[in-house]
């Protein structure tokens, strides 16, 4: 009788998820069939259940692919900005960490306690203000005004911080003993020991610059320097005539990162939930 | 403690420069010596987070004060007292603020409820592929906020073949124009954040259910709790925190909703139907260029998440360490 109920339990939960998982996906799914349908059409009639297969072609992504100069102009920024994005930020959020993590120092508890604040702070409250400083410094409007607020990320600093904690000790004295300097013992000991850690960040720090949009959309004023998002939502009008690059262009921008999640779950997964406070 | 790693230093000192190995021929430049030294380095390396914290988040914090008391025109800024503030309280920062309060409640009840359920029962030993499951609740917030917005626009597009009408034609529902009525607005807002969201809160509460001890239920069992009661009595109690923490980075995500209504509206919905606080601090500080005005609704909107998340905290007993 009970093994009977277990199983029966068994299948109406796998369904369930089944549904679930569906429903979740099923935007992306809707998203990625209609890409392949006539532009003018899935403007007038949005994403339907049913589908004209003799419609379907890839006229999107060949328009895309030969006359949308801008789209790959976007995608060219978006990808510097991230990376350098990662780059930067990986470098100083992780000394950062490192240092509140095995040194004992004056004012570290403060520093930290500054780190978790910062946390909190929401980002729009400081944003006119660091606008009209990007104004004064002449930033506005360039790579660097856009990168700024990312490259000393409080959460990554966190992040670093409590991996950091976990490290062995004994190999800073060990290193120190044989003459290493403490840059290097940071370098070329402890980063390495820290490199899931890394992975993790790159992660957040990549998607997290990949998909900016608020600041980006305070900073960037000339089209050459438009970001993917940025980019998009300015085809995103009632009247738009660029449902090909809009469409195809939605596509392109999110399936780099889900093949990069199938292969990097538990990266993403690790770093995603630390910086999972919204924005 | 730090007497002993100054000891540890010396004894290096000591024994690596003239012992073990032989006289370093290149005298070590004084400067280099101080910048290796263990009282040094640790500022060395927090350096770039205290300029980045006085320059991108002190500055701007007190400046957004300071700018709430200006009238800013460029190159000429004056002083102005509270008039911004007394200009705030208009009907369409009420209309702001009534959407996002609504936006906040609904992120806020379906962000908390529906993770909680479905990361128990993902969590339960029935379910194969829990991997599998897991990954595709979580692959919706891989999406950018914009792709959500070109995706929703078109599954709940006013065409009576959209998707949204078809499902409402079912039961007999005459197609709606989705984005251009009020509740239908909200509607949309809250499902782009919940469908982008859901995985990951599902996560912290996956986290939260590894924490419980399996034996409890077991003998819950054993004493004959239903499954109801090992939900209110084990497993409610042991997610506690998490789901304070969740709901108090929902609050906060609420009150700073922008995004959603951006790529619905692109900031002038009709009729302010898709109005945030955000977005009239958008609307008024960017698009008006009137900094003063929007810094201090900036201000408002920063008192108003201290005083909600803090209001919360207490009446939940946030505050307190450990088990009461």
């Amino acid at each position: 009788m009970k093994k009977k109920n277990n199983t029966v339990a068994k299948w109406i939960l796998n369904i369930i998820f089944a549904i679930v998982a569906f429903i979740a996906l099923f935007p992306l799914i809707g998203l990625i069939i209609s890409s392949f349908r006539p532009s003018t059409e899935l403007m007038r009639n949005g994403i339907t259940f049913s589908i004209n297969w003799n419609e379907l072609s890839l006229n999107n992504y060949i328009y895309i692919f030969t006359q949308a100069g801008e789209y790959w102009e976007w995608y060219g920024n978006s990808l510097i900005i991230s990376g350098l994005t990662i780059i930067l930020s990986l470098f100083f959020s992780s000394m950062v960490g490192y240092s509140l993590a095995t040194y004992n120092f004056k004012g570290r508890n403060l520093i930290f306690l500054f780190v978790l604040v910062i946390i909190m702070i929401p980002f729009e409250v400081l944003m006119l203000p660091l606008y009209q400083l990007m104004i004064d410094t002449r930033l506005i409007d360039t790579f660097t005004g856009i990168m700024l607020p990312l490259i000393v990320s409080p959460t990554a600093v966190f992040f670093f911080r409590q991996y950091a904690i976990g490290l062995p000790k004994e190999l800073m004295d060990a290193a120190r003993i044989d003459g290493c300097t403490e840059y290097g013992i940071f370098f070329k000991i402890m980063a390495p020991l820290m490199l899931p850690s890394f992975a993790a960040m790159a992660i957040l720090q990549g998607l997290h610059s990949w998909n900016n949009f608020l600041w980006p959309l305070l900073v960037v004023r000339s089209n050459d320097l438009f970001t993917l998002p940025i980019g998009l939502a300015t085809l995103l009008t009632p009247y738009g005539n660029n449902y090909d690059i809009l469409i195809a262009g939605a596509v392109m921008t999110v399936i780099p990162i889900v093949i990069l999640f199938a292969f990097f779950q538990r990266y993403f997964v690790a770093g995603l939930s630390t910086g999972g406070v919204k924005g | 403690m730090i007497n002993n790693s100054r000891l540890n230093v010396e004894e290096y000192n000591f024994e690596g420069k003239n012992i073990e190995e032989p006289p370093v021929q290149k005298k070590p430049n004084k400067f280099l010596k101080i910048l290796n030294s263990k009282r040094v380095v640790p500022y060395v390396f927090v350096l770039p987070f205290i300029i980045s914290f006085l320059i991108l988040t002190l500055y701007p914090a007190i400046q957004a004060f300071v700018m709430s008391f200006q009238r800013i025109l460029p190159g000429q800024v004056t002083f102005i007292g509270f008039q911004n503030y007394e200009r705030i309280f208009n009907p369409s920062f009420f209309k702001a603020l009534t959407n996002t309060t609504i936006y906040t409640i609904s992120t806020v009840v379906v962000l908390v409820s529906v993770p909680i359920i479905l990361a128990i029962l993902l969590d339960s030993k029935f379910v194969k592929f829990k991997t599998l499951f897991r990954s595709a609740l979580f692959i919706p917030s891989l999406t950018s906020v914009v792709v959500a917005g070109i995706i929703f626009r078109l599954v709940f597009a006013e065409s009576e073949s959209s998707i949204a009408n078809q499902i409402i034609g079912i039961f007999g529902v005459d197609p709606v124009s989705w984005q251009y009525t009020g509740w239908s607005g909200m509607l949309l807002m809250v499902l782009i954040a919940s469908w982008r969201w859901m995985g990951v809160n599902i996560l912290y509460f996956l986290a939260g259910l590894q924490n419980i001890p399996k034996e409890i239920y077991e003998s819950a069992e054993i004493d004959g709790a239903n499954i109801f009661q090992r939900f209110r009595h084990i497993t409610l109690p042991f997610l506690k925190p998490i789901i304070i923490f969740v709901t108090t980075i929902s609050i906060i995500g609420g009150f700073r909703v922008f995004e959603e209504s951006y790529v619905l509206w692109q900031g002038n919905s009709p009729g302010n139907i898709g109005l945030t606080l955000v977005g009239y601090l958008y609307q008024e500080g960017i698009q008006q260029n009137d900094l003063g005005f929007g810094s201090a609704i900036g201000v408002i909107v920063l008192i108003l998440i201290f005083i909600v998340s803090i209001l919360y905290l207490f009446l939940t007993g946030g505050f307190k360490r450990g088990d009461e």
